[in-house]
């Protein structure tokens, strides 16, 4: 699969729960072929963040949930196969405190039957704060890249999720395009703060001009890159921004917190191959 | 067929409005949600210029009337989006979803109940108590609020309970303290097996520990802020203590609302 073949709308890491829960609002085909991201797993399982974990702003939410997620081989055991069964194509979100882990993440989450594609979560908002391997510069991004494609069977895409940081997102996109990821995603939440101070990450529809302008840099500079446009998407509209920017596919994550049918509604729309925006849509 | 289950997402209108005390009750057609409704679940609504949506207990449903099958919800007017519900006319349309989480555990035999809600959150416990008493079970119910203006009316709830107690924090009507005052009493007069309990977390907690302190089984129904309500964002952590003895954090939205009042970790909520 290239990741030409990744449907036009999916949903964003850890905004579609376990997945069970999105399927009752995915109409009477539930979640097959949807390109679902997983929430980040991470080898050990995580209770995630205090509460409050999410605190709503005009036009977004801030939240730091923590990566809650019950670690890799309960995800294996119980979540994966269920999804599979769904008809979900599964791309593996993962996060990682060293190289080394997410090389391992790689490695076993390759033999697991069904993962369609592995998306490295290399711009999370607040990595030190949640003890993830620390990224940078962009040749941080480029080894863990790399560490994973290694693990990973070329076959199957390798997605770099980074951080929307208009002044590092085209040398951060360089560099994991070189160290072998499939396509990029771009667009992570941006790094915030809680009314109380506390490090979160900012979505929703007022980060969508920030993430639209990465992924306009990003295309302009490296056309032959996939690039997978992420943050604000809620409609057929903001959908399109991304997709005339030249992105590939868009992913929706804040969106599904707001309307759980939003995913549905947009694959629905997008079905029809690729629409060219008319006053109607809105 | 589809079998009826599992929550939809619907286009809600509200059909009536009604000021009672210091709440607002609406009632709202909502498309295959009082249909598939159990006491304990929970409706999101979308409130106008907000991404995250706003959780209501549903206070009761009706399979028909003369807008089709409507529920019942009680506002309480706190901050944005509880205040804009609150001021909805009749006509609104507004995006909602449900029901959500799981409801309450019913006892398979006819057992003796004591139920125990403080203010809007006492909500769910007259559907609840209504299904008891088609059960056989005995229902005692509490309610409790600070003052009178916030004691969710319980007249209709004597038809489905044997003794109806009123507990207001300033005395204005009913017994003057806290829950926490005087549930243990409560407990023993009513001689329930089952204690059922909604409303801020003093009042679940003061509830689980009567019942375990007296040998009874309790599920209480928790509220931390939901920001999606659906399960979907991880975003309303609830401590527990799962059945292998194995400290967790659930999901209150879907993992409860309603969860057994000894599995909860309440020094860490
Ligand atoms: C399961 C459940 C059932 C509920 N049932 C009812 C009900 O029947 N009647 C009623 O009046 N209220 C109910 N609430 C509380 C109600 O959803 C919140 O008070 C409301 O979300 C606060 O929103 P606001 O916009 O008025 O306040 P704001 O202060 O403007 O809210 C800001 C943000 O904080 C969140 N928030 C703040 N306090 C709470 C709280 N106590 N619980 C949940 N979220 C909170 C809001 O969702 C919102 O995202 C329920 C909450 C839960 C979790
Ligand atoms: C509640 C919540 C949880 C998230 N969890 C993850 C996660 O586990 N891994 C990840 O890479 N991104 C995570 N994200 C980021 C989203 O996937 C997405 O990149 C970001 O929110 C921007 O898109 P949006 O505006 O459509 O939400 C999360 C976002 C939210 C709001
Ligand atoms: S409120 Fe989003 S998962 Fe519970």
């Amino acid at each position: 699969m290239s990741a030409f073949d990744l449907g036009p709308v999916m949903v964003a890491a850890g905004c579609g729960g376990t997945g069970r829960e999105l399927a009752a609002y995915c109409g009477p085909d539930g979640l097959d072929g949807l390109d679902l991201v997983t929430r980040s797993i991470t080898l050990d399982a995580r209770a995630g963040g205090p509460g409050p974990r999410i605190e709503e702003v005009p036009g977004g939410l801030v939240n730091a949930v923590g990566l809650p997620n019950p670690g890799l081989e309960h995800f294996l055991a119980t979540e994966l196969p269920w999804l599979v069964r769904a008809g979900a194509r599964v791309i593996v979100s993962i996060a990682g405190a060293t190289m080394g882990e997410y090389a391992d993440l790689a490695r076993r989450l390759s033999r697991a039957p069904g993962v369609a594609g592995l998306e490295v979560n290399v711009g999370a908002p607040d990595e030190v704060g949640v003890g993830l391997f620390e990224v940078r510069e962009p040749y941080h991004s480029a080894s863990v890249i790399a560490a994973v494609r290694r693990e990973f069977p070329v076959d199957r895409p390798v997605l770099a999720k980074l951080r929307p940081d208009v002044s590092r997102i085209v040398e951060g996109a360089r560099s994991c395009h070189e160290a072998g990821a499939t396509a990029v995603v771009v667009g992570n939440a941006v790094p915030a703060a809680f009314t109380d101070g506390r490090s979160g990450g900012l979505s929703g529809p007022a980060v969508a001009p920030v993430a639209l302008r990465c992924v306009t840099e990003v295309h302009r500079a490296l056309p032959e890159l996939p690039v997978i446009g992420c943050g604000g998407v809620h409609d057929v509209r903001s959908a399109n921004a991304y997709l005339d920017a030249g992105a590939t596919s868009v992913q929706v994550g804040t969106a599904l917190l707001h309307d759980p049918t939003t995913v549905a509604r947009l694959r629905a729309h997008f079905a029809t191959p690729r629409h060219v925006s008319t006053q109607e849509d809105r | 067929m589809a079998e009826v289950q599992g929550p939809v997402h619907v286009e809600a209108e509200v059909v009536a409005t009604k000021r009672i005390g210091g709440y607002r009750h609406l009632t709202l057609t909502a498309p295959g949600v009082p249909e598939r409704f159990r006491a304990g679940n929970f409706v999101a609504v979308t409130v106008e210029g907000h991404v995250a949506r706003r959780a209501l207990w549903v206070h009761r449903v009706r399979a028909s009337s003369s807008f089709g099958p409507t529920l019942d919800v009680v506002v309480e007017s706190r901050g944005a989006g509880t205040a804009w519900l609150a001021a909805q006319p009749v006509g609104t349309r507004l995006a909602l979803t449900g029901p959500l989480g799981r409801p309450f555990a019913l006892p398979k035999d006819a057992v003796s109940c004591l139920l125990v809600g403080e203010g809007y959150a006492a909500a769910p416990l007259f559907p609840l108590a209504e299904r008891l008493r088609e059960r056989g079970c005995g229902v005692s119910l509490v309610v409790s609020a600070p003052d009178e203006a916030r004691l969710l009316a319980a007249l209709e709830a004597r038809r489905s309970a044997r003794s109806v107690t009123v507990i207001t924090a300033d005395g204005s009507v009913g017994q003057r303290g806290t829950v926490a005052d005087h549930v243990d009493d409560l407990l023993r007069r009513s001689d329930a097996d089952v204690v059922y309990a909604a409303g801020p977390t003093a009042v679940l907690r003061a509830a689980a520990g009567a019942a375990e302190r007296a040998g009874a089984w309790s599920q209480v129904a928790v509220e931390v802020p939901t920001p999606c309500g659906t399960g979907l964002c991880h975003g309303c952590p609830l401590p527990v203590v799962g059945e292998d003895g194995v400290d967790r954090v659930v999901r209150a939205c879907a993992d409860g609302p309603v969860v057994r009042g000894d599995r909860v970790r309440w020094g860490a909520v």
